[in-house]
């Protein structure tokens, strides 16, 4: 059952996707592309995405995180951490070129996949090397002794 | 490039269902509905048996424009300008940053930002950055 909610959560941050234009690439670096204000071809369309995604949750986990418990699950799992350490910086740092460069992040991409295009398979392989590697630079035990937690993904 | 046309409407309202997904997945799960983090973990090291969930999440995303194109016979127009080699280069740097970085578009940008994280607005605020400087270079540095 938990496995049905999550596919049917899933399709609907899909559908988002798809409706809101963010799985074209084209317009992704379009919006991107504050070069192109003077000649008129800026699109701004995806600050629009943004407002709307962020009001959504906004509202929706002020009234979520009052509940005792998820529905699935024990607990709820909120990131906790508030430094500023290096990471937070370099790695969204190399993500935004990499999303500069083709115009898909990770969820436009694996949607974009959906459309049947080679393209988007080509760049969601390439992305899942990616998080692989980074993981496994991330856990060498020469890294963790100047970093920690260990596994990004646990921040 | 291609000239896309300004969709205020149906990008607004396309990323309120991407927030009631995040919502949604919070109630269910009590995740954070980033799509790096829920993707990356599909592959080992494993910390959880939460592996089908994930799997089922991803495969919502992948199904969302079959679903679309079932029902409405069509799909929007996508345009994927990249060649192989750029797809790759920006493959790899989107997975590695992303995780590196704990986030992205989703994880940061929208789930981080409703939660008021300082953290996720230094990310957000950053990739921003990077991929605009990054569009600029290749469209119109010569």
């Amino acid at each position: 059952m938990a496995v049905l909610v999550q596919f049917a959560i899933g399709l609907i941050f899909g559908l988002g996707l798809v409706a809101s234009g963010m799985s074209d690439p084209a317009k992704v670096l379009n919006f991107l592309d504050l070069g192109a204000i003077p000649a008129g071809t800026w699109d701004a369309s995806l600050a629009f995405v943004m407002a709307g995604a962020v009001a959504v949750t906004f509202l929706g986990f002020s009234r979520v995180l009052k509940l005792a418990r998820p529905f699935f699950a024990e607990r709820f799992h909120i990131p906790t951490r508030r430094d500023i350490d290096p990471r937070i910086v370099a790695g969204p740092a190399i993500f935004g070129v990499g999303w500069g460069l083709a115009g898909f992040c990770p969820g436009p991409a694996l949607t974009a996949f959906g459309y049947g295009s080679t393209s988007a398979f080509i760049f969601v392989a390439a992305m899942c090397a990616g998080m692989v590697l980074a993981r496994f630079v991330a856990q060498r035990p020469s890294l963790t002794r100047l970093v920690a937690p260990a596994d990004p993904l646990e921040t | 490039m291609t000239v896309t046309s300004f969709t205020p409407m149906s990008s607004l309202l396309g990323g309120a269902l991407i927030g009631l997904s995040a919502v949604l997945l919070m109630w269910a799960t009590g995740r954070i509905a980033g799509v790096s983090g829920i993707a990356a973990r599909l592959f080992p090291p494993y910390e959880d048996r939460e592996f089908a969930g994930r799997l089922a999440f991803v495969a919502g995303l992948v199904a969302a424009p079959v679903l679309v194109r079932l029902v409405t016979g069509s799909l929007p127009v996508q345009t994927i300008e990249a060649g192989p080699v750029v797809l790759i280069v920006g493959g790899l740097l989107t997975g590695f940053g992303s995780v590196w970085g704990s986030g992205c578009t989703s994880g940061h940008g929208v789930c981080g930002l409703s939660r008021l994280s300082v953290r996720s607005l230094v990310a957000t605020v950053t990739f921003m950055a990077t991929g605009m400087a990054t569009v600029f270079l290749m469209r119109h540095w010569s």
